[in-house]
């Protein structure tokens, strides 16, 4: 929907809002991956909140320069149950900035001990609209075509979606390897669709530094990550759909603010040639607490 | 008559299997080549400076600045069960986490950090 000058006064006050808790609140250390698409087994601690921006800029051939951003609140339910709000929106140059819809999340360990591969059971439901272009995941014959029509005609065609992943991952000395496997499916009569994301990260030095810093190597996570269309039911195929590969860097900051980017690069024609994806994230520590007494361990 | 009794030595047993699980010591659990490993950097002031850095960041949240934790579910790490692990056993423990109980597992930090951490919790008992 386009944005009414009340539901933008909301959106951009949305940010003030952040930053206020932001003051008064403890913050931790979110210590992510950098992964812009793919899922480590990494959940959320349990009663802390994060709030992460996830921005995608790109331009595909005939159509304008976009700017879609993915606002994350993911809360950490139990240690092996982590639950996620997207926002999404997206602005389009000479043309509108239209909020795209929203998606909800759970993402659960079904095993309680780490093992060599980690596997994590993800459900989403979307609710979204054709305009939105936040790339999260590349699903079924997704491309490039999709992005350029005017925003006024994609948000006519609304998605009600169910997505699926199994995530597994595994951290191998301090490698850090995740395999996605996606299938997502219109609750009206549309085929399944399969995509899927890999990477692979590591911390520039392993050891923490004995003193404050903000540019130690520890501070700093590199990697890369890979992730594109599988097809459909009808036709399980990687051609006619988008593959991406992605360098990864991210920057843990003081006061628990995570900064990462990613320059992606299209590798078939449907694809984008680039996409550049920025995020920023906050953690808060304990919002749990505010609201039931504390779970832990004894030992 | 004999199996009703049966049934009821056999529940007997189970309760007093579970409770004795219940009741041991959780570094039991830990197999035999983590209880044995031992910290590559015990002792080492810049590895105990380094701990309290990243105990700060990740563990302070739950356990508290003073590491007493809440009184309540969050225990303690000054305490018995610490002092009575190896070495090993909390690194193991650190990779694994408790989830059924709100510990989340830390086998995202490199293990030259689970092992800092373990050197300043060594440090505060």
């Amino acid at each position: 929907m386009l944005l009414t000058p009340r539901a933008g006064f909301i959106w951009r006050n949305l940010w003030l809002a952040a930053w206020l808790a932001l003051l008064i609140t403890p913050v931790g250390n979110a210590q992510d991956k950098p992964y812009f698409v793919t899922y480590s087994h990494d959940l959320e601690e349990p009663g802390n909140l994060e709030i992460e921006t996830k921005t995608a800029l790109g331009q595909p051939n005939g159509g304008n320069r976009f700017g879609a951003m993915a606002m994350e609140l993911e809360y950490g339910t139990r240690a092996w149950w982590t639950t996620e709000l997207y926002l999404d929106g997206q602005a389009t140059g000479s043309d509108s900035t239209v909020f795209t819809g929203w998606r909800l999340e759970n993402r659960i360990r079904p095993l309680m001990r780490d093992h060599a591969v980690n596997p994590v059971l993800y459900i989403e439901y979307e609710n979204t609209s054709g305009a939105d272009k936040t790339i999260l995941e590349v699903t079924g014959h997704d491309g490039q075509a999709g992005l350029a029509p005017p925003n006024a005609t994609l948000r006519r065609d609304h998605q009600h979606e169910a997505e699926l992943k199994l995530i597994l991952s595994s951290n191998v000395k301090d490698w850090n390897i995740s395999e996605n496997f996606i299938s997502e499916k219109d609750l009206g009569h549309a085929p399944w669709e399969f995509g899927y994301a890999v990477g692979v990260t590591r911390p520039l030095r392993s050891a923490a530094s004995s003193w404050e810093c903000t540019f130690c190597a520890e501070k700093f996570i590199a990697g890369a990550e890979a992730y594109g269309g599988l097809g459909d039911t009808f036709a399980l195929t990687l051609r006619d759909t988008s593959h991406y590969v992605a360098p990864l860097i991210g920057w843990q900051l003081p006061k628990g603010v995570r900064f990462s980017f990613s320059p992606g690069f299209g590798l078939t024609s449907t694809s984008l040639t680039r996409v550049y994806r920025v995020g920023l994230a906050f953690e808060f520590e304990q919002i749990g607490k505010w609201f039931h007494s504390s779970n832990g361990g004894a030992l | 008559m004999t199996r009703p009794i049966l049934a009821l030595l056999l529940i007997a047993l189970s309760a007093m299997l579970a409770f004795a699980a219940a009741s041991a010591s959780r570094w039991q659990r830990v197999p035999a080549k983590d209880h044995a490993r031992t910290n590559p950097l015990a002792g080492q002031p810049e590895a105990i400076a380094a701990g309290a850095l990243v105990y700060r960041d990740h563990c302070q949240q739950c356990h508290r600045a003073n590491a007493l934790g809440d009184g309540r579910k969050r225990p303690p790490l000054r305490s018995e069960g610490i002092r009575s692990a190896t070495d090993g056993d909390l690194e193991w423990f650190l990779r694994q986490g408790d989830l059924h109980h709100g510990m989340p597992s830390w086998s995202s930090l490199p293990q030259a950090q689970r092992w800092q951490l373990v050197a300043f919790l060594r440090s505060i008992q």
